[in-house]
């Protein structure tokens, strides 16, 4: 299965054709503090379980950053 | 003989919660993680704004570690919306801000022109009023327009932040004439935010009763940060202090400070001509 992470095309490892958010973050495992869009919508933490991710869906995973 | 005067300013509140310093100050473009902490450090701001994205895009190096530098510092995080050009951008990362920074606050900038960095004052209303809806305690990037800076009081926002020029320009308040009518005219805290250059940008809106300002570049480009922190931190207590002593109404005629009852000489030339 492949995802865009940060506009970035990534392969998953996948034994169906969806995988939850949660199973995502461990084998991508970012740097906290972070937040998830999925196909442009936030998804809030608690969510992450029960997030299923398909083939060519679109993650953000922003932290934060200095700013003005 | 006299009492000693207080030369601390008053405090002021934002949606209940007092701040006893009078200015922000943001984290970017700094040359380094060491002087901006020195910065931050040396003018001791109410909060400092921070922002979101990608992972690993941002080529700035503070940014590798920044969340561990602000987190030691515990000054209180304003995160902005930077960068959102559509209303939908800013909820999505509003609500991905107070998960990251957990706090209710935002700054929301929502931008209608790239050239200017104007905000897009049509879309700011609805969109701080959403915000609102959604429990943010919301701090409008804004223009010195008097009808959209109401009507963002009106949808809820306790507090505005006009801005004096565009932002990183430094050239000082663009339009002070609306700025001066438009703090006679609200009556709700009103942080002056982005365009400041010097210190005495920051002291000239202070006088007029701004309530506090925001600034980033004027101080992370300053050929030296922290003394130019020290110096914007001086005068926007020197500002506001000169707004709260009341200042003197301007005379058209000269008149002596000196009395003149009892000068030596008076009119002796003219007598013993």
């Amino acid at each position: 299965m492949q995802i865009l992470i940060n506009q970035v095309a990534t392969e998953l490892s996948t034994v169906s054709n969806a995988i939850t958010l949660s199973e995502i973050l461990i084998q991508i495992n970012p740097t906290p503090p972070f937040a998830i869009a999925k196909n442009g919508v936030f998804i809030p933490k608690k969510d992450y379980p029960q997030t299923e991710i398909i083939d060519q869906d679109q993650l953000e995973i922003i932290s934060p950053v200095t700013g003005g | 003989m006299s009492s000693q005067t207080n030369i601390t300013p008053t405090t002021f509140s934002l949606y209940g919660q007092t701040f006893s310093s009078r200015i922000f100050l943001g984290t970017s473009r700094y040359p380094s993680p060491q002087i901006l902490v020195e910065a931050l450090h040396i003018a001791q701001p109410a909060m400092i704004t921070a922002s979101l994205r990608r992972q690993g895009a941002n080529p700035e190096p503070i940014s590798s570690g920044f969340w561990e530098i602000i987190k030691e510092l515990k000054i209180p995080i304003l995160p902005n919306t930077a960068g959102c050009h559509r209303p939908e951008e800013v909820m999505q990362i509003a609500h991905m801000s107070r998960e990251v920074f957990a706090t209710d606050w935002i700054k929301l900038e929502l931008i209608g022109d790239d050239y200017t960095l104007q905000p897009d004052t049509i879309q700011l209303v609805p969109t701080a009023q959403q915000l609102i809806r959604e429990g943010f305690k919301v701090l409008p990037y804004c223009t010195e327009d008097l009808v959209v800076c109401q009507r963002l009081v009106d949808v809820g926002c306790q507090a505005i932040m006009p801005w004096a020029a565009p932002i990183g320009t430094g050239k000082g308040p663009n339009n002070p004439y609306a700025l001066q009518v438009l703090r006679e005219r609200l009556q709700v805290p009103m942080i002056i935010d982005a365009g400041l250059g010097k210190p005495s940008h920051a002291c000239q809106v202070m006088e007029w009763g701004y309530d506090a300002v925001l600034l980033n570049t004027a101080v992370a480009l300053a050929t030296h940060p922290v003394r130019m922190a020290e110096a914007f931190a001086q005068a926007v207590l020197a500002g506001r202090n000169a707004f709260e002593a009341g200042q003197m109404n301007e005379h058209h005629q000269a008149k002596a400070s000196t009395p003149t009852l009892g000068t030596p000489f008076w009119h002796q030339a003219e007598s013993s001509k």
